[in-house]
C-alpha cells in the first residue's frame, strides 16, 4: 500500500509544528501538528470547520500564522524552517495547491493557465515551447492533455488534471489537494487515485483533504485527523477501520445509516411531461425529460453539477419557463406560469446558493423568515405587517429547528451555513405544512441540502426531509453525494447532458452503476 | 466617387480619431485588469485644459502632453484608491472623476491664462504636421497615415506593442488573469493590487495625453467642452473593439470617419440639420452597441473580463 522509495522512507518533507491561526472570535488552528512523508498520500480528515482549510492556508502562504512554525525538505534533503510570506513565496518553496474550486480562467487556454503561474515564463510568452513541455509532464506523470484546448471546453475531470499539471510544471514536490473527488464522478475519482498513486510513486508527496472516510481509506497511506482546531491524531491507514476514524473526526461513534420507513406513497403530487427547457445561454439545458413524483416519497437527482440540475430545479419551482412540455402541480397544469403560481400551488423550494437565493443577508432573520408567508394572515393584514404574529413565528421556527445564534433581529449573514440551512427549512417547511390540505401533497424541492454543512446540521436537515416523506409531502432532491441519495431517496433520477438517463432504486443499484449513469452511460 | 474626398475623409477620420484609440487603448487596459473606470471624459477634458496651459506658459507641446499625461494619471490614481483600496464602487466613482474633471477643467480654462485670466480665445503652441517624404504624396492613404502629427505617428507603436503586450508577454498574460479572476492570480503569486493600481494609473495617462491632443493638435486651444463627450464614445468603443487594442483601431477610425464626413456635410451645405449631423457619432455608439450584445455568440466568446467591476479581497474567511 504504502509507496515510498527505497532510502528516503519516513523522510519527512513537511513538518507543521504547534500551529496556531486565530480569527476574530474563533480560534481556527490551535497547536497542530502534521508531519508529511517524502512520496506519501497523507489524507488531512476533519468535518467542516474542523481547521483543514485554514491549515492548508498556512501550508500554502496565503495566511500567517499566530503561533508554531514550519520546516520544510522539498528542494533540500534536511528540514529546515522556514516562513512563507506569500503564495508566491510558498510556490518557490516547492508547495503547490489544487483548489477544491479550481483556479483556472475558463477564457484561457490549458498553456496559458499553466505559464500563469510558472516561476521561470519568459517576458515574451513562447506557448508553442510550453506546449511541448506540458505534454511531457503529462506523459511521465499519466495525466494527458491538449494544451491548447480552452479551459472551458474541457470535463471537470480534465480541468482538475490541467490544476495538477499546472503544479508540477512549475516544480511542486508537495501537492496539497482540497477535497479533489467533491466535483468528480466515482470512476473520476478512482481514475485521480490513480494519478496520485503514480505521483507518489514518483516522489511526489501529497496531502488531500476530505471529508469523506471512504476515500481516504481507498487512496491515503496516512491520515491526520482534526477536530474543532486540533489535531486528533496521526495514523496508518492500514491499522484503522472506517468507524475508528468517523470517531476521531466527530469526538463519538457515529451511525452510518438511516432510519427509514417503507415509502407510503399518495398521489402523483409533480408531473413533468417532456420538459424541455434552454440554460442561461440559450443552449439546451432540459431536453426532453419525464418525471413523476408522488407524495410520501424522496426523488434523488443525481448527476455531476452543470448537467441541468440548476435548470431542471428552477423549472420545477416556476423561475425557468420551458419550451417544451407541461408541468403538472397537484392536478394543476402550471405550465408557464411564474414563480408565485408555483408557490401558491404547493412547491417549497430550498436552493443551493443559500445567500443568493434563499436569504436576503442583510435583512433579520425575522423578515427571512416571512419571505413567504408574507401575504397571507397572520402575517399581514391589508398590506400591514403584523409585528407580533411575525415575532411569533419566528420564534416558534427558530427554536423548532434550533437556529443558532438564535437571535431573530440579527441579520441572516452573520449565520453559519448549516444554520442558514436551518432557517431556510425552516421557511420553507413551513409553507409547506400550510399548503398541505388534505389528501394534496406539497411539493418540497431541495437542492444540495447538506453540501457544507457539517454531521449535527445534516442529521437535522436529513431528518427533516424524511420527516416532511413521513407526512407524505413529494421531495425532490438534488445532491452530489452518492452516499446521502442512496440512503434517503426511494428513487434516483440521474442526469446527463439534461437527459434522465434513468430511474433506478438505490436499494438494488449500486455506486458503480450511479456513477456510469452519470458519466453519460445507459445501463443494458 | 471623387478620390479626393475619400482621400480627405481618410485622413480626417484619422486624425479625428487618434484621441480616441489612445484613450480607448488606456481604457481597454484599466478594464482587462478588472477596473471600470467612467472617469475617460473627466481626464481626457483635465490633460486637454492643463496641456494646452503647459504648453502655453513654456511654449513647448511637448511639455504640455507631458502634463497632460501625469494630470490623467493622477485622476486616475484617484479611482485607483477609491476602488482598489477602499473598494468603494467603481461606477460611482468614475462618474464622480468625470464630474470632477469637468467641473475643475472649466474652472481652470478660466484662471490658467496669463495674470490668472482665461484660457479661452487664446492661440498657443501646437503640433504641426510632419509629412513624411514620398510616402505622404502616396494615392488615397498617404495623406491619412503620412501626414500627421507625431502624436498620430506614435500610434503606429502603441497599438502594435499593446497588442503584443497583452497576448504574448508573461506581464500581459498576468494583466488579463487579473482581470478575469483576481483571486486565482493571488493563488498563483500575482500581485493583483499592483497591477490593478499600475494599469489603471496607465490609462489614465493615456486619457491625459489623448485629451492634449484635442487641444493642441486637432482644434488647438481651449474652449468649454472641448472634449465634447468622446470620453463616453472611448468607453462605448472598449466593448465595440472587444476589449482588443487592434480592434480600438477600427472601431476609431469608423467613429472618426462618421465626424468627418458630416463635416464636410456641413461645409458643403446640406439640408439636414447641423444638430442632427452632430448627434450622427453618438447615434452610431447606440446603435454598435446594440447590435454587439445582441450578437450571443460574439458575447460568449469574447464577453467583458469576468472580474470587471469586482473589488478583491484577501485575508478574509469566505
Amino acid at each position: 500500500m504504502t509507496t515510498t522509495q527505497p532510502g528516503t522512507q519516513h523522510q519527512l518533507v513537511v513538518e507543521m509544528r504547534d500551529i496556531t491561526k486565530k480569527f476574530p472570535g474563533v480560534i481556527a488552528n490551535e497547536d497542530v501538528t502534521l508531519e508529511v512523508r517524502r512520496g506519501e498520500i497523507h489524507a488531512l480528515l476533519g468535518e467542516n470547520g474542523a481547521g483543514k482549510s485554514t491549515l492548508m492556508s498556512v501550508l500554502c502562504g496565503l495566511y500567517q500564522p499566530d503561533g508554531g512554525s514550519l520546516h520544510l525538505a522539498l528542494h533540500q534533503d534536511e528540514l529546515h524552517q522556514i516562513v512563507l510570506r506569500s503564495p508566491r513565496h510558498a510556490i518557490h518553496a516547492g508547495i503547490g495547491m489544487v483548489y477544491q474550486h479550481f483556479k483556472l480562467i475558463p477564457t484561457f487556454s490549458v498553456a496559458e493557465n499553466v505559464l500563469l503561474g510558472a516561476e521561470d515564463t519568459p517576458t515574451v510568452l513562447d506557448l508553442k515551447q510550453a506546449g511541448a513541455r506540458i505534454k511531457e509532464i503529462g506523459e511521465r506523470f499519466g495525466l494527458p492533455v491538449n494544451p491548447e484546448a480552452k479551459v472551458w471546453q474541457l470535463s471537470v475531470g480534465e480541468q482538475q488534471r490541467v490544476e495538477i499539471l499546472k503544479q508540477l510544471y512549475r516544480g511542486a514536490s508537495l501537492l496539497i489537494l482540497d477535497e479533489p473527488t467533491a466535483v468528480l464522478t466515482p470512476q473520476e475519482s478512482d481514475a485521480l487515485g490513480e494519478t496520485m498513486h503514480s505521483l507518489a510513486a514518483s516522489g511526489v508527496s501529497i496531502v488531500f483533504i476530505s471529508h469523506k472516510l471512504d476515500e481516504v481509506i481507498a487512496y491515503a497511506d496516512r491520515v491526520t485527523v482534526l477536530r474543532d482546531g486540533k489535531t486528533a491524531a496521526t495514523v496508518d491507514v492500514v491499522d484503522v477501520t472506517k468507524a475508528d476514524l468517523a470517531r476521531l473526526m466527530v469526538g463519538r461513534d457515529v451511525l452510518f445509516s438511516v432510519e427509514k420507513a417503507d415509502a407510503d406513497l399518495g398521489a402523483d403530487a409533480l408531473v413533468l411531461d417532456h420538459v424541455t427547457a434552454l440554460g442561461d445561454r440559450s443552449v439546451t439545458a432540459v431536453n426532453d425529460i419525464s418525471l413523476t413524483v408522488r407524495g410520501g416519497e424522496i426523488l434523488g437527482i443525481a448527476g455531476v453539477a452543470g448537467n441541468g440540475q440548476k435548470e431542471l430545479v428552477e423549472v420545477m419551482t416556476g423561475l425557468r419557463t420551458p419550451t417544451a412540455g407541461s408541468i403538472t402541480v397537484r392536478g394543476n397544469d402550471l405550465t408557464g406560469k411564474s414563480a408565485i403560481d408555483f408557490i401558491r400551488g404547493g412547491v417549497a423550494h430550498v436552493p443551493a446558493d443559500r445567500l443568493g437565493q434563499g436569504l436576503a443577508g442583510n435583512l433579520p432573520l425575522t423578515d427571512n423568515v416571512i419571505l413567504k408567508s408574507f401575504r397571507s394572515e397572520p402575517i399581514s393584514r391589508r398590506s400591514f405587517l403584523n409585528k407580533k404574529a411575525i415575532h411569533e413565528l419566528s420564534t416558534r421556527l427558530i427554536a423548532a429547528f434550533n437556529v443558532l445564534p438564535g437571535n431573530p433581529d440579527a441579520p441572516a449573514s452573520g449565520l453559519s451555513g448549516g444554520n442558514q440551512q436551518k432557517l431556510i427549512l425552516a421557511r420553507e417547511i413551513d409553507a409547506t405544512d400550510r399548503l398541505a390540505v388534505g389528501d394534496e401533497p406539497a411539493v418540497l424541492v431541495a437542492v444540495y441540502p447538506t453540501r457544507g454543512l457539517d454531521v449535527g446540521a445534516i442529521e437535522i436537515v436529513r431528518d427533516a426531509l424524511l420527516n416532511q416523506r413521513a407526512i407524505g409531502a413529494a421531495v425532490v432532491m438534488v445532491s452530489e453525494d452518492l452516499d446521502e441519495l442512496r440512503t434517503l431517496s426511494d428513487r434516483i433520477a440521474v442526469l446527463h447532458g439534461g437527459e434522465v438517463m434513468g430511474i433506478v432504486d438505490p436499494k438494488t443499484t449500486s455506486k458503480d452503476d450511479l456513477g456510469l449513469l452519470m458519466a453519460g452511460e445507459r445501463l443494458s | 466617387m471623387d478620390l479626393d474626398l475619400v482621400t480627405s475623409i481618410l485622413a480626417i477620420a484619422t486624425f479625428a480619431g487618434a484621441s480616441l484609440v489612445l484613450a480607448t487603448i488606456g481604457e481597454i487596459f484599466t478594464e482587462r485588469v478588472g477596473i471600470l473606470n467612467l472617469g475617460v471624459e473627466g481626464m481626457m477634458i483635465m490633460g486637454a485644459v492643463t496641456g494646452f496651459a503647459a504648453a502655453y506658459r513654456t511654449n513647448n507641446v511637448w511639455f504640455g502632453v507631458l502634463i497632460a499625461g501625469i494630470v490623467g494619471g493622477l485622476m486616475a490614481l484617484v479611482h485607483a484608491f477609491a476602488t482598489i483600496t477602499l473598494r468603494a464602487d467603481q461606477i460611482v466613482s468614475g462618474l464622480a472623476i468625470t464630474l470632477l474633471g469637468t467641473g475643475l477643467a472649466s474652472f481652470l480654462g478660466q484662471i490658467l491664462g496669463p495674470d490668472g485670466g482665461a484660457l479661452v480665445g487664446l492661440t498657443g503652441p501646437k503640433f504641426t504636421k510632419w509629412p513624411i517624404p514620398g510616402l505622404s504624396s502616396l494615392p488615397l492613404v498617404g495623406e491619412g497615415l503620412f501626414n500627421q502629427d507625431p502624436i498620430v505617428y506614435s500610434l503606429f507603436v502603441v497599438v502594435p506593442v499593446s497588442w503584443f503586450f497583452l497576448y504574448k508577454t508573461r506581464p500581459g498574460l498576468y494583466l488579463r488573469a487579473v482581470g478575469e479572476s483576481a483571486s486565482t492570480s493571488d493563488a498563483v503569486g500575482v500581485d493583483v493590487f499592483r497591477r490593478r493600481y499600475g494599469y489603471t494609473v496607465l490609462g489614465g495617462v493615456m486619457a491625459g495625453i489623448a485629451g492634449s491632443h484635442l487641444s493642441l493638435s486637432y482644434t488647438p486651444g481651449w474652449t468649454e467642452n472641448l472634449t465634447g463627450g468622446r470620453g463616453w464614445i472611448v468607453i462605448a468603443l472598449v466593448i465595440f473593439a472587444t476589449w482588443n487594442p487592434a480592434r480600438a483601431v477600427v472601431g476609431a477610425w469608423l467613429f472618426g470617419g462618421v465626424n468627418a464626413i458630416q463635416f464636410r456635410l456641413q461645409a458643403e451645405g446640406t439640408n439636414l440639420p447641423s444638430s442632427i449631423l452632430n448627434m450622427s457619432p453618438y447615434i452610431l455608439t447606440i446603435v454598435v452597441l446594440v447590435l454587439i450584445t445582441r450578437t450571443d455568440k460574439l458575447r460568449q466568446t469574447i464577453g467583458a473580463p469576468a472580474g470587471l467591476g469586482i473589488p478583491y479581497y484577501r485575508e478574509e474567511r469566505g
